[in-house]
């Protein structure tokens, strides 16, 4: 009954956003929490951009930006070592941006130009890199999920330790092969950390319209899959989940699900009419929630960093982004012979 | 520096819209993400947020203002200490063109080239060396000791799909492979085609070779979707970063008597996908061969195997690595008179038929394709060449079969030498029907490429 109560309160009342507290406070430097606050004011930055260039006509097509959503991909990138594997959807900069693929080849591709990652080729949704294991990128609604377990299924054939970052949406979880997924990865006991980013719309559907499930982690248990819901506005929750759950996956226990509860606060892409949810709400979460200002705030209140610091952080952020975009203007569109390369290869590209 | 603020366009398809309202106004102090402007676009009424922060200094169109192109600007943001006065130095950030693209489309298709029927290349070589010992194997026999040869030669080869592994396969391709490679190379997975496929493909970009089996084709229209976007399309749109080294193999098209869902021919499906290569074999060498070079292919493959094709027996070369190359046709008779073009368990209609029209005085030349993508379309049009004749037998439908490719590159490419429309011989257009004497007809028959043989030969 008290189960029953507490889930018809989560789905007919307000958006909650405070899950669960972590217990304890991760211990954690000035300096980590400093980077933490410069790479998600990286993605937002870059996003922006990206937003600018899009209306500016420079970027084609479909565009979805990761703005509110920061703390998750910077949070988990903080629990992962070198050498794990990331995989996600087509909401796809932040995490490339915080693996440490380089700003310019992104915005580049963003442009459809030469120095873009996939040389123009790919576009927003699908960009890959060999060298930091991005493995895209993916514009099919959940596909990125039994494609992460693959990888998984790989670093557990090659006994090498690694772990996998799948990442996908509240509205992903609604695709029947994620749970066909979650079956193999449980019975299999895949290093796989099933990533749930939860902004609580499935492109304009809410999750009370579109989910049966209030907490959908809680799926996992009928697989035997553990997991946690996590507080995707605080980048430290965020990092001690991701943490708990690495381990976990590289003890060899199986897979791990995180729902991370967050909030995007632009459109579902570019094209979004945004009449699906009040301006209010929106400026709620921007102005109680946000999770770069509460690292902000917590490195000025801690006394970990001066305003001039910070200052400092956001102009050195400034200057990669303006970069990027000038590079990424700059850089030719794809020669005409491009159309026809890459479509079969002569060696397996990821071993050469 | 003063910036001065664009229309911007919010939809992929929009070139002007409506500037509707003002949220902002004069001298008001913007930060980035508040909504500046409400704006109309052909879609919807949608908020414009900024960008930078700053002071609007000057709005330059007026709200209700109607057709704003976009990139038109339509207000001044001013920096800290910066005054209406700085405005006139104002400057866009210029949206530069692309730069053109310095080297020309390849010309592979250039039109002029069109009518001339210059004779092409082909490799006749034979299969194997003169001299060779043969051995008498089937199908399913040839098919598993590929297999079991590459999963030997490379430890990064596994093989996965539905009772592959304790039941021995459910047509007993994979029989033995259990003992020999343990359960960690042999994989039984659960009913769900879309999941494992996906697994499939995931574990190829992460390194591994996967041999996917489908009990059947008709299950992988489930998965579908993993062997196109996610398989066949990943080398190109990662700029040839990455890519999906596997084979999808399985029974293809009509078995017997187990109707409609379960009776569907995809070669002329999956041959339409640029990233894949597919193989469709006939003999038992071939099975063999053809799955050896499909493990070592980087590339995804599909492998459309027969069922009723699995128990018929042929000469397999006795060789330690023998491997057929995708691209190379066989021929399996010689003949002046037509030209009879199959692959897959076509082929026992073509050479039933062959042999049939022979004892009639018409010679057919008979080829085998092997592989549908790539096509050895150069070995058709030289025969083309020499019988002026053409017929296709396939079991697959009509509309889009992979006969009606074969027409069009004939045409194109030795318009000049045919003598006779060709003919694609092909299943019925129907689903197929379970009653015995139905399934019969809606499949392609010996009759049928007889009759064709004699329409196209005048006789």
């Amino acid at each position: 009954m008290l189960n029953y109560l507490a889930r018809s309160n989560a789905r007919t009342g307000e958006m909650s956003m405070a899950t669960k507290k972590s217990t304890k406070k991760p211990n954690v430097s000035a300096d980590e929490l400093k980077a933490y606050y410069r790479d998600m004011l990286l993605i937002r930055r870059f996003e922006e951009k990206a937003g600018q260039l899009y209306g500016m006509g420079l970027i084609g097509g479909f565009c979805h930006l990761y703005i509110g959503q920061e703390a998750v991909v910077v949070g988990l990138e903080a629990a992962a070592e070198d050498g794990d594997k990331r995989i996600t959807s087509y909401r796809d900069h932040g995490h490339m941006l915080a693996c440490g693929m380089d700003p310019n080849g992104v915005m580049a591709e963003l442009t459809g130009r030469e120095g873009g990652y996939s040389k123009g080729k790919g576009g927003s949704m699908h960009m890959f890199s060999k060298e930091k294991h991005f493995y895209g990128g993916h514009g099919i609604v959940a596909a990125q999920v039994p494609l992460g377990a693959g990888l998984a299924f790989a670093d557990k054939y090659k006994e090498n330790g690694r772990v996998t970052f799948t990442y996908f949406g509240d509205g992903a979880a609604n695709q029947g092969q994620v749970y066909e997924t979650f079956n193999m990865a449980a019975l299999w006991k895949l290093p796989c950390i099933f990533v749930i980013e939860n902004n609580q719309y499935a492109m304009g559907t809410s999750q009370q319209r579109s989910t049966s499930s209030a907490e959908i982690w809680e799926r996992g248990k009928a697989f035997g899959i553990p997991g946690e819901a996590v507080d995707g506005m605080d980048v430290l929750a965020v990092k001690a989940a991701g943490e708990t759950a690495v381990a976990h996956c590289r003890a060899g226990k199986g897979p791990y699900i995180l729902e991370i509860k967050t909030y995007r606060y632009r459109g579902h892409s570019m094209s979004d009419p945004a009449k699906y949810r009040t301006r209010e709400e929106v400026q709620k979460m921007r102005d109680e929630r946000d999770p770069i200002e509460a690292v902000r705030n917590m490195l000025l209140q801690g006394k970990h960093a001066s305003e001039e610091d910070l200052k400092g952080i956001d102009k050195e952020i400034k200057k990669i982004v303006n970069d990027s975009a000038d590079f990424a203007k700059d850089s030719p569109e794809p020669a005409l012979d491009e159309l026809w390369t890459d479509i079969y290869a002569t060696e397996i590209p990821q071993e050469a | 520096m003063a910036t001065e603020i664009l229309m911007p366009a919010l939809s992929p398809t929009m070139e002007e819209g409506t500037l509707a309202k003002w949220l902002v106004k004069e001298g008001d102090t913007v930060n980035s993400g508040d909504i500046m402007a409400e704006i109309e676009t052909d879609k919807a009424t949608m908020e414009f947020e900024a960008v930078d922060e700053g002071i609007v200094g000057k709005i330059l169109i007026a709200e209700g203002t109607e057709g704003v192109k976009v990139n038109t600007p339509i207000a001044v943001l001013l920096e800290e200490g910066e005054s209406a006065d700085d405005i006139e130095s104002a400057k866009s950030e210029p949206a530069s063109a692309p730069v053109a693209a310095d080297k020309e489309q390849s010309s592979e298709t250039a039109p002029a080239a069109a009518m001339e029927h210059p004779e092409p290349q082909v490799d006749t070589s034979p299969d194997w060396p003169e001299g060779t010992t043969l051995k008498q194997q089937t199908v399913r026999e040839a098919l598993r000791d590929g297999m079991a040869e590459e999963m030997r030669r490379d430890e990064d080869v596994f093989v996965m799909g539905e009772e592959v592994a304790e039941y021995q396969g459910a047509y007993k391709i994979t029989q033995g492979m259990l003992d020999e490679f343990g359960a960690k190379r042999v994989i039984d997975t659960p009913i769900t085609e879309h999941g494992f496929a996906g697994i499939g493909v995931g574990a190829a970009f992460g390194g591994l070779k996967p041999i996917v089996e489908f009990m059947t084709f008709n299950f992988a229209m489930q998965a579908i979707d993993h062997i196109i976007n996610s398989a066949a399309k990943t080398l190109y749109m990662s700029g040839g970063q990455m890519g999906a080294p596997m084979v999808f193999r399985g029974p293809n098209g009509a078995a017997a008597r187990v109707g409609a869902q379960h009776s569907q021919d995809y070669a002329a499906w999956y041959m339409q996908v640029p990233g894949l290569k597919v193989a469709m074999p006939y003999s038992a060498s071939d099975y063999k061969g053809l799955m050896k070079t499909a493990i070592r292919d980087p590339n995804p493959v599909i492998f459309l195997e027969n069922e009723i094709l699995y128990g018929r027996s042929f000469d397999v070369p006795d060789l330690d690595d023998y491997t057929v190359p995708f691209g190379k046709a066989r021929t399996w008779r010689e003949g002046d008179d037509v030209t009879i073009v199959s692959f897959g368990i076509g082929m026992s209609y073509a050479l039933e038929a062959a042999e049939k029209l022979a004892e009639e005085g018409i010679n057919a030349e008979v080829i085998d394709l092997r592989t549908i993508r790539p096509m050895d379309t150069g070995a058709i049009i030289k025969s083309v060449m020499k019988t002026n004749r053409l017929v296709t037998v396939e079991e697959g439908w009509p509309q889009g079969s992979v006969g009606n490719y074969i027409s069009s590159v004939v045409m194109q490419e030795a318009f000049d030498y045919l003598d006779a429309p060709v003919i694609n011989c092909t299943g019925k257009d129907v689903p197929m029907p379970y009653a015995a004497n139905l399934e019969k007809h809606a499949l392609v028959t010996t009759a049928e490429v007889i009759e064709a043989v004699k329409k196209v030969t005048y006789r």
